[in-house]
Order: C-alpha cells, then structure tokens, then sequence
C-alpha cells in the first residue's frame, strides 16, 4: 500500500466482514507530539484472545484457519518501521478497536493520501453501515457522521449524481480545511 | 463550512435526485460491485472505485447501485469489477485501470454493451 487512507479502508473492510453496524475511523495528526495515530472501531462480531493473535501475527497459523489476510500485518510493520505499533482490542459479541501510530516526521511514513476517496467509497458501497469519520490536526477538527446525512436523504440513494457530487464535495471541504488549518 | 449548510445542500441534491429520477425512465437496475480485499486495494481498487463514482457524477448517470466485496480468490487480476444488468448473469472484469472502470460504465451500465477486451471468463 502506498498511502494510509488505503490502510484504512482495508481494515474498515475486516469490520464490514465481521457485521458491523457502526463504524468509526479516526485519524489524529498531532505535530507537537510528533505522532500520527489512526483507529477504527467497530460493533462487528468480535475476536477471542487466540484469534487477535493470529490476526496480527498471520505465520503463526495455517491459511485454511485464518479469517484475516495480510492487511493488519502490512500495517503492523509499516509502522513499526516509523517508531510506531499496532494494537488490537477486541471482544467476542462487542467488537474490535485497531489502533495504529506513527512518528509523524518519520521519513519512511507513508502519506495520509487520499482520506476523502476512502471515506467515500465505504460511506457509498457499504449504506446499512453507519460511518462516523473524525479528523483531528493539532487544534482544528472535523467530523462526518452519516446518520444526520441518512436521514435527511430519506431513502434516496446515495449514488444519485447530485448526491454523490453533495457528498465528495463535503468531505473534500471538510479534510482540505482542516489540513490548511 | 458548517454542517447546517451541508445538510441544506444535501436537501437541494436530494430534489434535484428526484426530479432527474421521475424524467428519465429506469431501463433496468445496474449493480456495480467492487473487490475491495487487501489484493484489490493494492492493486488499485479504490482508484478503480473513484472512476466510477466520478463517471456516474460527471455523466449524471441515475439509478446506479455501487457496492463492494471482499477477496473472491483472484487475487491476480485485481482490480475486480462485477456488473450486473438487471436479470442478466454478472460479468466480472479483471485489471481494471480508472480509464477501464470508467469505460464499463459508458459502456456497459449505459449502453449495456460488454466491454469484451477486459472481461474474466469465469
């Protein structure tokens, strides 16, 4: 992967495989602190002890067995390489938080890239979800929570051309304001 | 940009959605499914992805379905786009660049003519 908003939607995925209905990504971009972090949290069906383990570590166990593939590893070591870790909380029935970080000045950091066209394409392809998408840079912040969104389009769908353009363009606005601060 | 304001451009999109859908008659429901697996988003899905949404908004394109799934075990010819045309059996397409999902969607959801070049046989 080459950029980190492409991370996230390949872990947002695991959530939509577990059945979440409620999902929640946050990215914290913090310069005093030096520190990148991300999480997704979700209400999906929720992993043992055992199973957190192997997700992380996908060699220890047989491919026929494993339910997740190699996303959360890829992640796991993109980060470390910048100082950073992964961890993952997650209860059978209660659902899963993935918590990522970085040294934010690290030179092996990949870019955040593209947050809108993530964010989108999860909020567009995956409609029985509910999205909520926190972006937090130092001081300035930006939230996008579909419900309010769903319930005002009541019904109509979300690929609708003057919709989709609606959307893309809220969540454009939002991230670029808050990257320019 | 506040939320209030959002929400009020959404409404317009919204009447505007709907006044498009009662013009123009649906020829059929079009579903476009997206593999959307750690091999696909590596290999470009999401890219894949905006193309489409981008098509769909710039050539006002009403009544189309986008969603997404996961590994479907050809993992090889991701990017993987899915087209189904309302009672006809899906078509599956491999490697599928921007300028390729943007040419199935001019093609095949508008037109329903396959975009041959470009389909697996499954």
């Amino acid at each position: 992967m080459r950029e980190l908003s492409l991370h996230l939607l390949d872990i947002a995925e695991n959530s939509i495989a577990a059945g979440a209905m409620n999902i929640q990504i946050s990215v914290t971009e913090d310069t005093r602190m030096d520190l990148l972090q991300m999480s997704i949290e979700d209400d999906g069906r929720g992993m043992d002890a055992d199973t957190t383990a192997k997700v992380i570590d996908p060699f220890v166990t047989s491919r026929t067995t494993r339910k997740v593939g190699l996303g959360i590893p890829l992640l796991k070591e993109a980060a470390e390489l910048c100082n950073g870790g992964l961890a993952i909380r997650s209860q059978k029935a209660v659902g899963t938080v993935l918590e990522v970080h970085f040294q934010r000045s690290h030179i092996d950091r990949m870019p955040l890239g593209d947050l809108p066209s993530t964010i989108l394409s999860l909020v567009v392809a995956n409609p029985p979800v509910h999205w909520v998408f926190n972006y937090r840079f130092d001081d300035q912040s930006y939230r996008f929570d579909d419900a309010p969104i769903k319930a005002e389009l009541d019904g109509v769908a979300m690929t609708e051309p003057p919709v989709l353009s609606c959307l893309r363009e809220m969540l454009e606005t939002g991230v670029k304001e808050i990257q320019q601060g | 940009m506040s939320t209030i304001k959002s929400l009020e451009d959404l409404k317009h999109a919204r009447e505007e959605a709907l006044k498009k859908k009662s013009a123009k008659a649906t020829s059929g429901a079009a579903q476009i499914i997206v593999g959307m697996g750690t091999c696909g988003i590596a290999a470009g899905a999401r890219d894949a992805m905006k193309s489409i949404l981008e098509t769909i908004e710039s050539d006002s394109i009403n009544g189309v379905i986008v969603s997404q799934t996961g590994c479907i075990g050809l993992c090889e010819k991701e990017p993987i786009v899915e087209v189904i045309i309302g009672e006809e059996p899906k078509v599956t397409y491999g490697k599928v660049s921007p300028d390729i999902a943007k040419k199935i969607v001019r093609e095949h959801v508008v037109k329903h003519k396959i975009v041959q070049d470009h389909v697996i046989p499954m």
